[in-house]
């Protein structure tokens, strides 16, 4: 099997993402090559500064203007590449063909307009549609997010409702649409565990309904494990593994996977036992190496050349892809 | 004996409201908390967003002043003590935030920042707090270079480092870590957890370690309470409390915490609702009342008091929850 496959919704290859500021050019995702086949879950996992979200802005064009621009690559969405769109056909797609919803909901829902309003902007701004037709498409589509007393809750404003609520009005609003790909960046980092699992649970329900494709962007593992059907794994701008969620759990190949997957604290560790730690920290932008990124926080000799040589993204076993870099990669 | 001794403690806040600004009602964020703690012990305190629990770590360092119950820390009675009473005994009491950038001075210098506790207790000359400033830096594996830089000039984990050295200053007795990794990176998160408990194996202390995250909780203490609307329900050793878990409560977090283990993925049993809010708490047993729970009506008017139901295991005894 080859990277590429009929069957995904979303193809991506080679994408090059970076911001002009006062110190000059920041690349922040340098060649990120993967695929969202139809109909499943991709997570997409990093640290802060990864590129993960910025992947994700650059899929929906809405890069900070005028400093973020895609500088290379191509974002393949049902036969068309987005990078290369006007921005009007682009206006087109998003909110009805591919949707987005945030972290944080109170700071991504307007403040001063109702829940109805906002859910109305979202059907309007792509059809033509009968007051009517639009409140009983908004509130079916409050049920079924499962938001109890809909024709109410759409008089009400964001701050007259719960985290988990704003949550699901967010759903709501990029659903509404019936989007083929939903993007969903940290959607329940903001949130109490217990709310955690119901969000995690209503998007795996509605996607399941709806048949759509799904890019979680998380940093939380235990969120992975649960719900994505494939995981890439993002450091430093690039992806250095992709794999099916089962395989990469149980055999990671690239040092960082592995160091991540041990560090982590879990329920059935010995307490107070030591943490087997990666050191160092998360490198920022500016201190992007060419070559191998996670070089010196490792543990283990690189030599020049893995320093300044960009080691090969490869399918290392049947759907299993690596940045093969010979030190990290044993 | 204990060197924390918690009775009964409630903190309530008055909410203020009309045209007088007169207290209309009150909002009851801690409600009758009682716990003991040992000198080397490390008791995790966890429970979602507004059950209390970082009100708990201020009134216990005494950022606050309770409106009930009684502190005892190390056979002095702290509840009412005043600003100067206090004084001397804060030396052995500190806390470390969740937000580093946000609990750092961003003008002071690390130099400047490490300083203060000794300046405030009028301890040691200039060349020895300068000595001892560069002790510390070593402790929580800082270079000495840092002394002349600014809090911006670091990373998170950095950055918390800076308020772990700040915070041993002083070689307390007991530190409240509040949420102390929450803002880190995840490949951080386990350098800082694994410097707390290198402090505490070396200096003997106690922690009251606050976080959201049982599993990190359960990783870093001896014995866990959960706390749910003011009042904890639930108290164990880590082990006991994760294998025999009582109240619903408890079973509903163990339940909802995402699992690193693809192999391990199950149908949960999830919890409806939202965390119900402070102020003007239902009756009897808040959780029952939460799950709409049949027999949650026989749990007003009883006692709730935590019952010792196993060695060293405290659970509130409701009828709908255990």
């Amino acid at each position: 099997m080859s990277l590429s496959s009929t069957s995904a919704i979303l193809e991506i290859r080679d994408l090059v993402t970076a911001f002009d500021t006062d110190a000059g050019r920041m690349t922040a995702v340098d060649g990120v090559c993967f695929d969202v086949p139809r109909g499943t879950t991709l997570g997409i996992v990093g640290e802060s500064g990864c590129g993960k979200s910025v992947t994700a802005f650059s899929i929906t064009r809405l890069l900070p203007q005028p400093h973020g621009k895609i500088l290379g690559g191509s974002i393949r969405f049902e036969g068309r590449d987005l990078v290369s769109l006007p921005l009007e056909e682009m206006q087109k797609i998003r909110g009805s063909e591919i949707s987005m919803i945030f972290q944080e909901p109170m700071t991504a829902l307007n403040p001063v307009q109702t829940v109805g309003r906002q859910l109305a902007e979202a059907i309007l701004l792509h059809e033509d549609c009968p007051k009517a037709e639009v409140l009983a498409r908004s509130i079916d589509m409050m049920k079924k997010v499962r938001i109890p007393a809909p024709e109410q809750r759409l008089n009400e404003y964001p701050h007259q409702l719960s985290g988990g609520m704003r949550q699901r009005v967010m759903i709501a609003m990029a659903l509404i649409n019936k989007p083929k790909l939903l993007i969903a960046d940290e959607p329940t980092t903001a949130l109490d565990v217990t709310v955690q699992a119901q969000i995690l649970e209503l998007i795996a329900d509605l996607q399941k309904e709806m048949g759509m494709s799904v890019i979680l962007i998380t940093h939380d593992l235990g969120v992975i494990a649960e719900v994505c059907d494939e995981v890439a794994v993002m450091y430093a701008g690039r992806v250095i593994e992709k794999a099916e969620v089962r395989g990469l759990f149980a055999n990671p190949r690239h040092a960082y996977t592995q160091g991540l997957l041990q560090s982590i604290p879990r329920l059935d560790s010995t307490p107070k036992s030591l943490l087997k730690a990666i050191p160092g920290n998360v490198p920022g932008i500016a201190e992007f190496k060419p070559g191998c990124r996670f070089a010196e926080r490792s543990g283990r000799v690189h030599t020049q050349a893995h320093l300044t040589t960009r080691p090969p993204f490869t399918e290392i076993s049947p759907g299993h892809f690596v940045e093969q870099c010979p030190i990290c990669v044993a | 004996m204990s060197l924390l001794t918690v009775q009964n403690l409630q903190q309530h806040f008055p909410v203020r409201g009309g045209v007088f600004h007169r207290a209309v009602a009150s909002c009851k964020a801690v409600d009758g908390v009682s716990f003991t703690l040992r000198q080397g012990e490390t008791l995790g305190l966890v429970g979602e967003s507004g059950c209390g629990k970082t009100t708990l770590g201020k009134a216990i360092v005494r950022l606050l002043k309770p409106t009930g119950g009684s502190i005892q820390f190390d056979g002095h009675d702290i509840t009412q003590a005043s600003a100067r009473a206090i004084r001397p005994l804060r030396r052995h009491i500190q806390m470390i935030f969740q937000d580093p950038a946000e609990s750092l001075n961003p003008r002071h210098t690390v130099r400047d920042i490490l300083e203060e506790p000794f300046i405030v207790q009028k301890l040691g000359s200039k060349e020895e707090r300068r000595k001892w400033v560069l002790d510390l830096l070593d402790k929580v594996g800082l270079p000495a270079s840092a002394t002349d830089r600014f809090p911006f000039e670091f990373s998170g984990g950095q950055r918390q480092r800076i308020g772990i050295a700040r915070s041993i200053a002083l070689k307390p007795k007991l530190i409240v870590c509040d949420e102390p990794v929450s803002a880190l990176d995840v490949s951080v998160q386990s350098q800082v957890l694994n410097l707390l408990l290198e402090l505490q194996r070396e200096m003997g202390l106690s922690y009251l370690f606050i976080a959201h995250g049982l599993s990190v909780v359960k990783h870093m203490s001896d014995r866990v309470a959960v706390m749910y609307l003011g009042k904890i329900v639930e108290m164990a050793p880590s082990e006991e409390l994760y294998r025999n878990p009582r109240h619903a409560y408890t079973r509903a977090l163990l339940d909802a915490i995402p699992v690193p283990d693809p192999a391990k993925r199950r149908k949960r049993q999830l919890l409806q609702g939202d965390v119900p809010s402070p102020i003007n708490p239902p009756a009897g047993c808040a959780f029952g009342h939460r799950m709409k729970h049949p027999k949650w009506q026989e749990s007003v008017g009883q006692d709730l008091t935590l019952r010792e139901v196993a060695p060293g295991h405290w659970v509130q005894p409701c009828p709908c929850c255990t």
